[in-house]
């Protein structure tokens, strides 16, 4: 099996998917400390292996860790396996964390509260949404991409890069960067069945 | 809001990477909050990260890690986090977070001239800075492209360029080498709000703009 250079292996160990996303709704529904626990053991690892691919300090990675972890506590009654799988939801916290807690300010996020905030049309039905956001064919297609659009969308993930620190770093014109971007993108979400 | 220009994919990717300076996030969050299209192109994007932090390599966190965090949920009492109160001042024109950060009346702002019956006002400090530009009826912006990442969105009024016709709630998100000259609509002023991200340096469009205004 090809792997994106670097991110390690693609066959997982421990719960499956679909068990994972159980684990989250007993913490939700049964504020199951068992199932916090067992999600714990599953993600603080690959939390705090995502964080230090940066270069953050072992310390930093581990209060990054700490703070994803309790946020997943708190706010596990907004998780939707409907809407995103376990490990895309506790992406956005930990992402959402590292801005806090590294550039100390908070990141800027819609409020579904607003008045004026659009809900999702009634159109974009459970199985649609499911099935776009699907890991395994996100997996799937980023194996397929070439190296360049690989390393710009693991220096945008990984790295947190601005494109401009993007086109720095690699000694590429801007343009270049999010052309890059954008096709690399394009194909992920060709390969889940977004042709819009 | 009936939205017709919306951030491009690029900036979207990096919204969801984490990647995206503050004041570019507070326009693409503040559009998100009227798109359900580029929300849902947005939790794509996002699966991207999960699918990374699905397959990183994981790194063994320290003894004792799993206790603390069950230490503070313990002494978690509620989790549910108070909204803060509504005070009524803030701007209706746009949704949050944008909409939050202005106040209800513009006008309140301190705004100063930059030439050709354009105005310009800041918000925020440092990394969250945002800048506004008002434009007086039928007035045109000198012809200019974009250096860094800049996007623009419409607040309130209109401008036509060669693009077309940019309202309120459109965001502007032009490639590197893409030049225009947008021009107001000749019923109101056009305010839009201007983010970049280098906002600490003296590199944006608007200095260029004054620049230009200088040589004329």
């Amino acid at each position: 099996m090809k792997q994106v250079p670097g991110s390690g292996s693609f066959e997982t160990t421990g719960p499956s998917i679909p068990e994972l996303n159980r684990l989250l709704v007993d913490i939700a529904e049964k504020r199951s400390r068992a199932a916090f626990a067992e999600l714990f053991s599953h993600f603080a690892p690959r939390i705090k292996g995502f964080i230090m691919r940066s270069g953050t300090s072992e310390e930093l990675a581990e209060e990054i860790v700490q703070e994803t972890m309790v946020t997943v506590w708190t706010k596990a009654t907004q998780f939707d396996a409907a809407r995103a799988g376990a490990s895309t939801w506790i992406f956005t916290i930990a992402r959402n964390k590292r801005i806090d807690i590294l550039r100390r300010v908070s990141r800027p996020e819609p409020d579904p509260e607003d008045p004026m905030f659009q809900p999702d049309p009634p159109q974009s039905g459970e199985e649609f949404t499911q099935s776009r956001q699907d890991q395994v064919r996100v997996r799937a297609a980023l194996e397929h991409l070439p190296p360049e659009q690989v390393e710009i969308v693991r220096l945008s993930f990984f790295d947190s890069l601005t494109h401009s620190e993007i086109a720095e770093r690699l000694s590429l014109p801007l343009g270049t960067v999010k052309s890059r971007l954008r096709l690399s993108f394009r194909k992920i979400r060709s390969a889940l069945g977004d042709e819009r | 809001m009936m939205i017709r220009h919306h951030p491009n994919e690029a900036t979207l990717l990096s919204y969801a990477s984490g990647g995206l300076p503050t004041a570019l996030s507070a326009i693409v969050a503040t559009h998100l909050a009227v798109c359900p299209t580029c929300r849902a192109r947005t939790a794509e994007a996002e699966a991207i990260g999960g699918a990374l932090l699905g397959a990183v390599e994981p790194v063994e966190v320290g003894a004792g890690a799993l206790d603390r965090a069950l230490a503070a949920i313990d002494a978690d009492f509620a989790g549910d986090v108070n909204q803060v109160a509504d005070t009524g001042m803030r701007n209706r024109d746009l949704p949050s977070p944008l909409g939050a950060m202005l106040p209800a009346d513009l006008d309140s702002l301190r705004w100063w001239p930059v030439g050709r019956g354009i105005r310009q006002a800041r918000v925020g400090t440092g990394e969250a800075m945002i800048r506004l530009l008002r434009i007086a009826p039928g007035r045109a912006v000198p012809q200019h492209s974009h250096g860094g990442h800049e996007m623009t969105m419409i607040v309130s009024g209109s401008y036509t360029d060669e693009i077309g016709r940019f309202m309120p709630g459109d965001v502007v998100d032009l490639d590197p080498e893409v030049t225009h000259q947008p021009v107001s609509d000749a019923d109101t002023d056009c305010i839009c709000i201007i983010a970049t991200d280098a906002p600490l340096e003296f590199t944006g469009w608007v200095p260029r703009l004054m620049q230009s205004l200088v040589r004329v």
